[in-house]
């Protein structure tokens, strides 16, 4: 989450004060993200040293300090919102480690496994549909933002169902040391040290 | 007293050696007001168990009572009585009937089960206003949207006094935001002390219900924990 693009955002509707743009900024993300007050005051100030923003002269960062977006601001945000995430590199995903080595594990049924993580991440799912359930549909910024926690986790449990059908249909061979050069690409790649130590533990 | 109860469930299609065990064993109660969320791959046994729970078919062993009643009791008119009165289906493809208005399909099982025509209207226009759709009383299926339609195949099942929903992939191919819309109605039925069961592999359906059971080659492998509450969920997002 980007603090210095949300307030630029909120700034576009007119000038506000730090606590006004805090308090704004929880309720237009669902308040899912708490922010402190001291988090709001420096990022103000950076985006002020940067000419994004301007105050109204007052000294110090009292509440009493009122902030307004410049026409750099308005085009740092643009380009912001236009700007894709990075979605390209493969995110630190534990859950795969895990079930890699699960299959190479003497003793443990990976399919196992494989139902430990989904009845959890169900649970998480059950939890964040709760709260859209009590929430009712009015609040539009928090169905989004809960909308998206879904969709994350739904794709978790759908990789470990594809995980599952596809382990069953054709099994990794449990004998023998997980293959070095696949584990060693995935491991360069997701920057994430294999629980290796946890192989040998099991097999000594 | 459980809404349906299966106590030891099993199903059986064909002998020897084409023989396929689609429930094995299968134990499970659901109480008046609950909503169960029965998850599993495609051949895991989900629909057999609906069916079985619905008495549209007949376990090969085991029992299944509805609101107490011993289906293997019943004669084949109380089991139809009881399909009729008692419980309500919701399937993937709605099975509306296509010459009918959508107060007229609501109202079908009311009337087949004896209830005047006048009185049935009643009811339906009831239900109807309750999901929403009283504007869409006097339309055909074909003049609905796939929301709409599934609404109304909603309205169907739990108009009259059904104490049990049984559910197969309700949001069928309807996009996210109306499989939702179709959620919270199922949930809303349930809150006025129906009994629901849901099955899919949808996990963002199953999601909500109180309680997700897994299957897996028609054996209830595993089920969710009673959750922590809402609050456990706040640190996460903030990491």
């Amino acid at each position: 989450m980007s603090v210095p693009h949300a307030l630029l955002a909120l700034l576009t509707e007119g000038p506000k004060y730090g606590l006004q743009l805090r308090r704004q900024f929880e309720e237009r993300t669902g308040e899912v993200w708490p922010l402190n007050v001291g988090q709001v005051y420096t990022t103000l100030q950076r985006l002020e040293r940067d000419g994004l923003v301007e105050s109204d002269g007052a000294d110090g960062l009292g509440p009493q300090k009122s902030f307004r977006i410049t026409r750099a601001g308005a085009v740092e945000l643009d380009n912001w919102l236009r700007t894709p995430p990075n979605l390209s590199s493969p995110p630190r995903d534990e859950l795969v480690i895990k079930v890699l080595v699960a299959t190479r594990v003497p003793g443990v049924d990976v399919h196992d496994v494989i139902q430990a993580h989904r009845r959890h991440v169900v649970e998480l799912m059950q939890e964040w549909t709760r709260i859209k359930r009590d929430a009712g549909t009015e609040d539009v910024s928090l169905a989004l933002v809960l909308d998206a926690e879904l969709f994350r986790l739904d794709s978790v449990i759908r990789w470990l169902d594809a995980a599952d059908s596809r382990l069953r249909r054709s099994p990794v061979e449990s004998a023998g040391p997980a293959r070095g050069p696949v584990v060693e690409q995935i491991r360069q790649r997701s920057e994430v040290a294999l629980p290796l130590k946890l192989q040998e533990g099991v097999r000594r | 007293m459980s809404a349906l109860e299966l106590i030891s469930v099993s199903k059986v299609y064909g002998s020897g050696a084409g023989e396929v065990h689609a429930l094995r064993a299968v134990e499970l109660t659901v109480e008046p007001g609950e909503l169960v969320a029965v998850m599993g791959p495609s051949g895991s046994g989900k629909s057999t168990l609906l069916t079985i729970a619905g008495s549209l078919e007949e376990p090969t062993s085991g029992e299944v009572t509805v609101g107490g009643l011993a289906l293997s009791q019943l004669s084949r008119n109380q089991r139809a009585a009881l399909r009729r009165r008692g419980i309500g289906y919701v399937f993937q493809d709605f099975n509306l009937l296509a010459g009918l208005t959508a107060a007229e399909n609501v109202s079908l099982p009311l009337e087949l089960d004896g209830i005047s025509v006048r009185v049935a209207r009643v009811a339906a226009l009831e239900v109807l206003d309750r999901l929403g759709l009283l504007e869409c009383a006097d339309r055909f299926p074909d003049e609905l949207s796939g929301g709409e339609r599934q609404r109304v195949a909603i309205g169907r099942a739990v108009v009259g006094e059904r104490r049990l929903l049984l559910a197969d992939e309700p949001s069928g191919a309807l996009d996210s935001v109306n499989g939702e819309s179709v959620m919270r109605l199922v949930r809303a039925t349930c809150e006025d002390g129906v009994a629901g069961v849901v099955v899919t592999h949808d996990a963002q359906l199953a999601s909500w219900a109180d309680r997700v059971v897994f299957l897996r080659d028609g054996r209830i492998v595993d089920q969710t924990a009673v959750p922590d509450g809402p609050e456990s969920l706040l640190p996460a997002p903030a990491r």
